[in-house]
Formats: structure tokens, C-alpha cells, sequence
């Protein structure tokens, strides 16, 4: 068989390292903190699969909770819930926010100003923080009380800066020649935004929303203070219920219950899992 | 006959003024050249003729432009004006979408709906820019993946699909191979006898070759314009005279 004369072999390639030991550094370096990366994720959900998947039986999926089955179904359904309502306001609300940001506000507009600097500040806030202001607000003052309506605004809130940001990203991507082109065949800019600017954009977007339902799926702070810990699936939007994510947390707390723990540990990680899965295969669908 | 005309257009882009009070008529079915060095305002008079200069911040324009005798920019309307005036920008880039819904684009948005119109205005408008033969069995595949010329003609063809009346080009061949030029300036030739065309190059042998009428712009001024023969043969002014004999420039 022919060796390839522009690829080095494993003997060369240590030859040439030992002419400049500083690459070899470089290289140990690297595939080092790559290792160090793979493990720690690998050990991670390796860890959490042994722990849980044994503890996993029929029992975690009935349709009432009491403290012999400490079912996660109750909770599986508040968290789709939740993330779906969630998504809902600020899916829109974010992406249009963007739109206006890009192709429409002039340079140097006060609005654009104003925008940039909250939705800087409002990303690095802790997520306590939306939850003690969703209590003040959509809790007591609206009086809603401990509801799924008021988790779920609280975290639209909170995951609003993050879509925009994401979608403006994207859209700035985009190459001006492409609106140039279209507004030069006589297309007004609805035409313009939806037919040539947004398609393009939609795996950014995407991306942004999947990073979005991360987020709302893993949020527990701010949804103990806005949506109540009931462990019960709600009867409306204004009753109290828990997330996964809540949920674990109250199971560790409770301390009685942690191979349970590890058991929801499990189904959130497959949910995740199953998510991002569906977001790619939407956005293949979609730009094609 | 006349097509555009021209009354002491002035453009200023924030303090600095591109375009000095420029005077043209513009012909009907010829191909006019604008010809200069860079930054001389070739194509911010260019886009005064459909008013893509609309679209760019902080510029504002004076003076009076018309088209068969309407003013353009005095309660016209500004999507008819462009599907009158087509444009080919410098850089070929067709839409992220396949060479069909490329060419489609224009007519789509101009209410064509009806499949076998549109069929009909594809394979005429890539025809008319010598590309159908290339692209007839790969037309749902993506634009982009098609090379410079290619792409560069699939632009052409995009403009064209919208039944222009002129055809505004922006440097078109200023990223082609030589082969990939001439192919482009067969196509412009033939597009003479429907279209008014007016062409910005950098290229003083294109200008040559393929222009009725020659413009020669310097600082934001026309200094010379007539017959592309006698521009280039007996220049009037000493400066067009040192930039076509390449002593500027």
C-alpha cells in the first residue's frame, strides 16, 4: 500500500517535536485539558446513571406523588409546562426585541442604548434575584400566589436577555449583501426580514432557545419563591407545582429520598438530552 | 431618447460631500460607463438611481432625479422604482436559498404566484445571463455552492427576472476571471437591445469595449461625458486625458 506523502507518520511527527520541544508542550498541553473536559463529563453522567438508573421503576411515574412512590410524573409535566409558557413569552418577545434591534433602530439610538445595557446587566443577575423579585411581583402583588403562571413569567423574564442576545447574534451574521440584494429586486423589508434575513438565521436562534430551555429545566432558586413546591400536577395555572429540578432539590433535602434523587437525576438528563435533539433535527428541517 | 435625468444631484454622507452637483441625462437602450478612481462617488450615483442610498445611514440627497420624465423621489414608489431599476451588486451574492427560489425571488414578490409563469421566468432569466445550460439539472441545489462567475450570473439573472427596464451594475467583474468577464460582458451586450444599462468599472478596456457613453468621474464631480469613442480617443479635459493613459489613478 502507498503511504500519502503529505502526512506525517507517528515517528516523524516525534521527530520533528524534538526539534522544537515547545510545540510538544503545546500539544501534551492541550490534549490534556481535552481529556480533562471529556472525563469530567463522562465520570459525571456515568456516575449519575449507576447511582440512578437502578432506582428507576414504574413506581417514579404514577400519576399521584405520596411518600412510598415519590413519583416524578407530577413534576415531569409542571416542568414541560413551565418551560412551554416560559417559551412562549419570551420566545417571541426576545427574537422580535432582536429584529428591532438590528434591522430596525438607527446607530447611536437612545432605545438601543437602554437595551444593550439592561439586557447586559440583567444576564449576570443571579437567578434569586428574578426570584425574589417574581415573589414581589407576580406572587403578592398581582396575587397570584405560588403558581406555575408565576414561575413561569418569573423565568421567561429571566431567560429573555439570553434569546435576544442570541438572535441578534444570528441576525447580525447575516451578510448585508443578502438584504441589499432583495430590497434592490424592489422586496419591502417584512418581505426582506421573514423570506431573507430570518432563515439564515434560525440555527443561532435555535441555539439560543435550546440554551433558553437549559436554563428554565435546571432553574430551581427562583421558582421555590414564585411557583411553591407542591408536589402535585396543577389544576390550573394558578396552583402551586414543582419542576425536576425543584423536585431533586427536595428530595436531597428531605435527605429520605436520594436514590430517588439520582433516579429524576436520570430522567432530567435523558429530557435534556432529548430536547437538544429535537432542536437540531428542527433546525436541519427548517434551513433546508 | 432619455431615461434618467439628472439635475445637480448633490449626496453627502454625515459632512463629507460625495456627489458635487452632477448634471447627466442618461440614454435609453445604450450602455453608459462610469468610469474613475475609487472613492470618486461612481457608485453612490449608481445607487441615487434607485435610491438604495435610502437604505445607507446618514445619507442625504439633493438636487432632482427623473425616470421617463417622474420624479423618483417625490412620492414614488420606492419598491416599483427598484423592480424598474434593477441592480447587480460588486459582490455576486446570490440568497441562502437554491438557484430556483433565487431567480423566484423578484417575481414572488411582485405577486407572480402561478408555477409554470415562474418556470418560464427562470429559465429566461438564466438563459439571458448564458447560465441555463450550466444549471438546468441543479436548480434546487444552494447557490452558494456554485463558483464566483456562476453566482455572479445568477445575480444577473435575479435582477432580470423582475422585468427590469434598466439594469444598474456595480463593477460586475471585478472578482471574475478573465473567462468569467467575458462571458459577462456578452451578456450585457445582448441586454442592450431591451435594457438601458449603466456600468461602473474599474476596467477603462471593458469600458471600451462594451459602452455607447463613458462617464468620467473625479472627486465627487463628472469632469467628461460623451461618446465612448471620442472620450477615449480625443478626451476634452487633461485630467481624463492622464487617468486613461494611466498617469493617475
Amino acid at each position: 500500500m502507498k503511504n500519502p506523502i503529505n502526512q506525517s507518520t507517528f515517528k516523524r511527527r516525534m521527530r520533528e517535536y524534538q526539534k522544537r520541544p515547545a510545540s510538544f508542550v503545546m500539544f501534551i498541553l492541550v490534549m490534556l485539558c481535552a481529556c480533562v473536559t471529556v472525563l469530567s463529563f463522562v465520570f459525571l453522567v456515568g456516575y449519575l446513571l449507576y447511582k440512578g438508573i437502578p432506582n428507576i421503576s414504574w413506581d417514579l411515574f404514577a400519576l399521584n406523588y405520596n411518600s412510598e412512590n415519590v413519583s416524578l410524573l407530577p413534576s415531569l409535566i409542571n416542568t414541560v409546562t413551565i418551560t412551554f409558557l416560559a417559551l412562549s413569552v419570551s420566545g417571541p418577545t426576545g427574537i422580535f426585541a432582536a429584529i428591532y434591534l438590528v434591522e430596525y433602530a438607527k446607530k447611536g439610538n437612545k432605545l438601543v442604548k437602554l437595551m444593550d445595557l439592561t439586557s447586559e446587566t440583567l444576564s449576570g443577575i443571579p437567578s434569586i434575584v428574578y426570584g425574589l423579585f417574581g415573589m414581589l411581583f407576580f406572587v403578592v402583588a398581582l396575587d397570584w400566589g405560588f403558581s406555575v403562571l408565576a414561575g413561569a413569567c418569573t423565568l421567561a423574564i429571566m431567560v429573555l436577555p439570553l434569546i435576544m442576545r442570541t438572535t441578534q447574534e444570528a441576525l447580525r451574521s447575516v451578510p448585508a449583501e443578502f438584504r441589499e440584494g432583495a430590497f434592490g429586486l424592489g422586496a419591502d423589508k417584512v418581505r426582506v426580514i421573514f423570506k431573507i434575513v430570518l432563515p439564515p438565521a434560525v440555527p443561532g436562534i435555535l441555539s439560543g432557545v435550546i440554551l433558553a430551555v437549559g436554563r428554565i429545566v435546571g432553574e430551581t432558586a427562583s421558582l421555590i419563591y414564585t411557583a411553591g413546591t407542591v408536589a402535585e400536577i396543577p389544576e390550573s395555572l394558578f396552583s402551586s407545582g414543582r419542576t425536576l429540578a425543584v423536585h431533586m432539590y427536595a428530595l436531597f433535602n428531605e435527605g429520605l429520598y436520594i436514590e430517588k434523587a439520582y433516579a429524576t437525576g436520570v430522567v432530567l438528563l435523558v429530557i435534556v438530552c432529548a430536547m437538544n435533539l429535537l432542536s437540531n433535527y428542527v433546525a436541519k428541517k427548517l434551513t433546508r | 431618447m432619455i431615461k434618467f435625468e439628472l439635475k445637480d444631484l448633490e449626496v453627502f454622507y454625515g459632512d463629507f460631500q460625495a456627489l458635487k452637483g452632477i448634471d447627466m441625462k442618461i440614454p435609453a437602450n445604450e450602455i453608459t460607463a462610469f468610469i474613475g478612481p475609487s472613492g470618486c462617488g461612481k457608485t453612490t450615483f449608481l445607487k441615487c438611481l434607485n435610491r438604495m442610498n435610502d437604505l445607507v445611514e446618514g445619507c442625504r440627497v439633493y438636487g432632482q432625479v427623473t425616470l421617463d420624465g417622474e420624479d423618483i423621489y417625490n412620492d414614488y414608489d420606492v419598491n416599483l422604482l427598484r423592480k424598474r431599476v434593477g441592480m447587480v451588486f460588486q459582490k455576486p451574492l446570490p440568497f441562502k436559498m437554491s438557484i430556483y427560489d433565487n431567480i423566484a425571488f423578484g417575481p414572488r414578490t411582485h405577486g407572480i404566484r402561478s408555477k409554470s409563469a415562474l418556470d418560464e421566468i427562470v429559465e429566461q432569466s438564466l438563459t439571458q445571463a448564458t447560465l441555463w445550460d450550466e444549471v438546468k439539472d441543479r436548480l434546487n441545489m444552494d447557490a452558494l455552492s456554485f463558483s464566483g462567475g456562476q453566482q455572479q450570473r445568477i445575480c444577473i439573472a435575479r435582477a432580470l427576472a423582475v422585468r427590469p427596464e434598466v439594469l444598474l451594475m456595480d463593477e460586475p467583474t471585478s472578482a471574475l476571471d478573465p473567462i468569467s468577464t467575458g462571458k459577462i460582458e456578452e451578456v450585457v451586450m445582448e441586454l442592450k437591445k431591451k435594457y438601458s444599462i449603466v456600468i461602473v468599472t474599474h476596467n477603462m478596456q471593458q469600458a471600451v469595449r462594451i459602452s455607447d457613453k463613458t462617464a468620467f468621474f473625479l472627486l465627487g464631480e463628472v469632469i467628461e461625458f460623451g461618446d465612448t469613442e471620442k472620450l477615449f480617443s480625443v478626451p476634452k479635459d487633461k485630467r481624463t486625458e492622464e487617468y486613461i493613459t494611466g498617469r493617475f489613478g
